[in-house]
């Protein structure tokens, strides 16, 4: 009888302790038990999944802010709507940053996997400086928008759209600040397994900030821009 | 320099607060000194507030209920008697304090007594359930706590420095714009609930990654006990709702602070998109209440009627049903918007639909008692009043769902009624179920039964004679949150109304006692808990020691049915041996870290600076909280080994209590 099991209805395989790697995991069928019999995963999955669930909630938060942008679109109280305001050009050049900086991110991952460190720093460096980029257009976007009079304070509909705008810039920035404690953590401590967990998430964070955008490009500025809403 | 923080800020013109504030830091001062002088604090520091273990975690988040609920349950006594006297005169409250109060009542009796109460038994026993040996990230779990606790503070420290909001528990603009509310007190609860908030969110990514990826070997969706059922049911909801909270608390915030118009009476705001967001979270949070509850009185009823729970999957489709339609009812808070009869009906029906779940479930606990051995212990005693009165406050529920009758009972004390029959029997009376239920698993002896009873009874009549009376008072035209009246005929039910709300103080009290006469007899015959399994239990958390070690489990157990233990024991019983000793492995477990309690400092900080405008501690508290992380991710050692022998010797101890309990030969043991 193995070691850790308290039955003998049926012979299984000793459960995994905690972190332990289960082999292929596209070879789902393997073994006689279901999955969801097998016990505690390993960590890497737990990890990933555990912070999926968080973005899951984070999509939702976002998804609150517009539904808040689709009531209050046409609530412009006599001021500017979408159609004066936003210039296409320019935030596609603000799309096209924030999606090289994934592609970036993606060339991160690779490099992890490959264990170099050098390749890892000069894509994470590229990720950083690119959403940086993003970033500065973005801020420089509001602030020519406030000089216009064009302020969260002006309209209902602009206080939705800087909210909205404002709070995917503020996971950006967010985002920004965990890149580089992450460089340096690999700097400092190398590709530890809890490290690559870390790379992990991040990652995926900043992929679900593509998706974020991705939304808000399309509800916001080439709706707004195309329709002449107001 | 700080901000809008000066001396006019403390309200010595109001001694009231202050004095129970005063007090209330007194009593943890002495605690915290007589604490030092044992030579206690740095066994707190270090083995409780820097824990990371599930269980510890899990009895402070109760211990932070109990807390607060003698905090909430002041307020409540206030107003109670407050309306008992204030016919044609204006009481003993001025109506700014009067509003603060019913604010803060139900701000702290919901987000800082039902939330930690539930995440805090969730915490305790769900591990245990699974077979397991801790929650998926344990010291996520600990920051999760301490900013609850964080929320708490910054809640409480209203009462000294400034005010609290006048608002209402659910602060409704425009009364809540700055233009109504000028002070500080819709700030406090703004940045209060933000920093619990977050606290909640994590907890419910914690429980739901535990619960989906985490079980024992065996233990597939349908071996599950009901409670990880409904625990699972309501983390889901929580990822689900407390991010709408955040959002639309944040809009109200930028309303606030940086002149938004998400709300604002003009330049477009939207009133009413508040009162549907805030719904949108604040209905599944009714849920996110009620349905573990509905799991210990599963757990409470199945083994106290000595019975496998009748109908258990008709029991998880019953929880997963509610857990969907919860998200579709939410209008029925604000029938009287003006939606349309057409919208006002969509939700009319769906909110009678959710009495269909709830209604399979009380027919399961029913039957699950029917033809059972009962023994009438405090939680039973719990269960059964719960199901008595639920169904009442169910039923007046419906009546409120049909949206002309809710034009004329909204706003009314038949409201007031309804809702707390709601959340006293099925929430509060869950929670002091689960909290007598699972006591002896986390502290090795029982509750006093005596005082049990008399605080289950005082519980029990008390809540008929406070409540009922608001029915009738509804009926009669009282609305919700008068300072004073000046209807002759309302005051006798309102004085019945207090003489109830007495009785629930004598309630809490006998609880007290309870808890002081338990502590001192721990290690009596009558109370002392040496077989892990004091109530002949039927899930995996009676299988092992009470107190559990660390560990929790030495070996992982392989589950085979949806009653573990009770097949374990029936099995030793026909045997006359325990299962066989396993290997015994060294166990690496998480090493505890001050990161929560630090996380939460900083964070209280940010809080506090945040309500007062002082932007340069704003930003040092942001920072604070971000190096702490750094701190944590630079650890090296993040666990620590405990060797095969003390596993084993632990392991003995365990064996041995079982069998004893089972009155099997020594030989049995080894």
């Amino acid at each position: 009888m193995s070691a850790a099991t308290a039955r003998t209805d049926h012979d299984v395989p000793r459960p995994r302790r905690h972190g332990e790697d289960e082999g292929d995991p596209n070879q789902l069928g393997r073994g006689e038990r279901p999955l969801s019999e097998r016990g505690p995963a390993p960590t890497r999955i737990v990890v990933g999944y555990g912070f999926w669930i968080f973005l899951l909630s984070d999509f939702i938060m976002f998804s609150a802010f517009f539904a808040a942008y689709a009531v209050l679109v046409g609530e412009t109280a006599g001021g500017p709507g979408g159609a004066e305001l936003f210039e296409l050009p320019y935030v596609a050049w603000e799309t096209v940053l924030l999606l090289l900086s994934s592609f970036a991110c993606g060339m991160a991952g690779v490099a992890v996997t490959a264990r170099s460190r050098i390749w890892f720093q000069a894509a994470m460096l590229a990720t950083g400086l690119l959403g940086f980029g993003f970033l500065v257009m973005e801020v420089l976007e509001f602030r020519h928008l406030i000089e216009r009079g064009a302020g969260p304070d002006r309209s209902a509909f602009l206080s939705s759209f800087f909210a909205l705008v404002g709070c995917h810039g503020l996971h950006v920035a967010i985002g920004l600040l965990w890149l580089g404690t992450m460089m340096a953590q690999v700097w400092a401590k190398g590709f530890r397994e809890d490290i690559q967990r870390r790379i992990l998430c991040f990652a995926l964070f900043w992929h679900a900030l593509d998706i974020i955008w991705v939304a808000l490009f399309t509800i916001v500025y080439l709706f707004g821009a195309g329709s002449g809403i107001a | 320099m700080f901000g809008k923080l000066g001396w006019d800020s403390i309200p010595f013109d109001n001694p009231l607060p202050l004095v129970a504030f005063g007090a209330a830091v007194a009593g943890m001062a002495a605690l915290g000194l007589w604490a030092w002088r044992r030579g206690h604090l740095p066994y707190l520091w270090r083995d409780w507030i820097c824990s990371v273990d599930h269980k510890r975690v899990g009895v402070m988040y109760c211990l932070l209920a109990l807390v607060m609920l003698l905090r909430g349950f002041s307020d409540a006594l206030m107003m109670r008697s407050q309306q008992a006297i204030a016919m044609g005169n204006d009481g003993w409250l001025p109506s700014h304090h009067y509003d603060q109060v019913f604010t803060a009542h139900g701000v702290i009796m919901i987000f800082f007594v039902a939330m930690p109460f539930m995440v805090g038994l969730m915490n305790f026993a769900v591990p245990l359930q699974l077979g397991i040996r801790d929650v998926a990230f344990p010291t996520l779990n600990s920051v999760s706590f301490w900013l609850t606790a964080a929320g708490a503070l910054l809640i409480n420290v209203s009462l000294v420095i400034g005010e609290f909001a006048k608002t209402g528990w659910v602060v409704y603009p425009p009364l809540s714009e700055l233009r109504y509310s000028p002070g500080v007190g819709v700030d406090y609860y703004l940045w209060g609930l933000q920093v619990a908030g977050v606290g909640t969110l994590l907890s419910g990514v914690n429980l739901v990654t535990t619960i989906l990826k985490m079980r024992a070997p065996g233990m597939g969706y349908s071996r599950m006990p009901m409670f990880c059922w409904t625990a699972l049911a309501t983390n889901l909801l929580i990822v689900a709702a407390f991010p709408i909270l955040t959002a639309t608390l944040a809009m109200l915030t930028l309303d606030r602070y940086l002149g938004f118009h998400f709300f604002t009476g003009d330049m477009g705001g939207n009133q009413m998109m508040f009162v549907n967001l805030i719904w949108a979270w604040g209905h599944p949070e009714v849920y996110i209440l009620v349905l573990p509850a509905f799991g210990i009185f599963s757990e409470v009823v199945s083994t106290f009627s000595s019975k496998p729970l009748f109908g258990y999957r008709s029991m998880i489709l019953a929880t997963m049903a509610i857990c969907v339609l919860s998200f579709i009812v939410w209008l029925h808070h604000f029938f009287t918007m003006g939606a349309g009869a057409d919208v006002n009906g969509f939700f009319g029906v769906s909110t009678m639909i959710i009495a269909v779940p709830t209604g399979v479930k009380v027919f399961n606990w029913l039957f699950t008692m029917y033809g059972g051995r009962i023994r009438f212990t405090t939680p039973m005693l719990y269960s059964v009043a719960f199901m008595v009165l639920f169904v009442i406050g169910g039923m007046t529920g419906v009546m409120l769902a049909i949206p002309p009758a809710d034009f004329v009972l909204h706003n009314s004390l038949f409201l007031v009624a309804h809702f707390h029959n709601i959340v006293i029997p099925a929430v509060l009376f869950g929670a002091f179920a689960g909290y007598t239920y699972w006591f002896p698993k986390a502290f090795g002896f029982r509750l006093d039964e005596a005082w049990g009873r008399r605080a289950f009874w005082l519980w029990a009549t008390g809540f008929v004679v406070a409540f009922m009376p608001l029915y009738v008072l509804g009926l009669m035209g009282m609305t919700r949150r008068l300072q004073h009246y000046d209807v002759p005929s309302w005051q006798p039910w309102l004085i019945v109304a207090s003489v109830g709300a007495v009785m629930i103080a004598g309630a809490i009290g006998c609880m007290i006692v309870q808890l002081y006469v338990s502590i001192r007899d721990r290690d009596t015959e009558r109370l002392k808990d040496v077989t892990g399994d004091p109530w002949d239990g039927r899930t995996l958390e009676w299988s092992t020691t009470s107190p559990p070690p660390v560990f929790n489990f030495a070996s992982l157990p392989d589950v085979s049915h949806e009653e573990p233990y009770w097949g374990m024991k029936n099995r030793a019983k026909e045997e006359s041996r325990l299962s066989e000793r396993p290997d015994y492995e060294d166990i690496e477990m998480p090493k505890n870290s001050p990161t929560g309690i630090v996380t939460a400092f900083f964070a209280t900080l940010l809080g506090f600076a945040a309500v007062w405008h002082i932007w340069w501690l704003v930003i040092l508290g942001g920072l604070g909280a971000w190096a702490t992380f750094v701190v944590f991710a630079w650890r090296d050692e993040v666990e620590y080994e405990i060797p095969a022998d003390e596993v084993e010797r632990r392991d003995r101890m365990r064996r041995e209590g079982k069998a004893k309990m089972l009155d099997l030969p020594p030989e049995a043991v080894a």
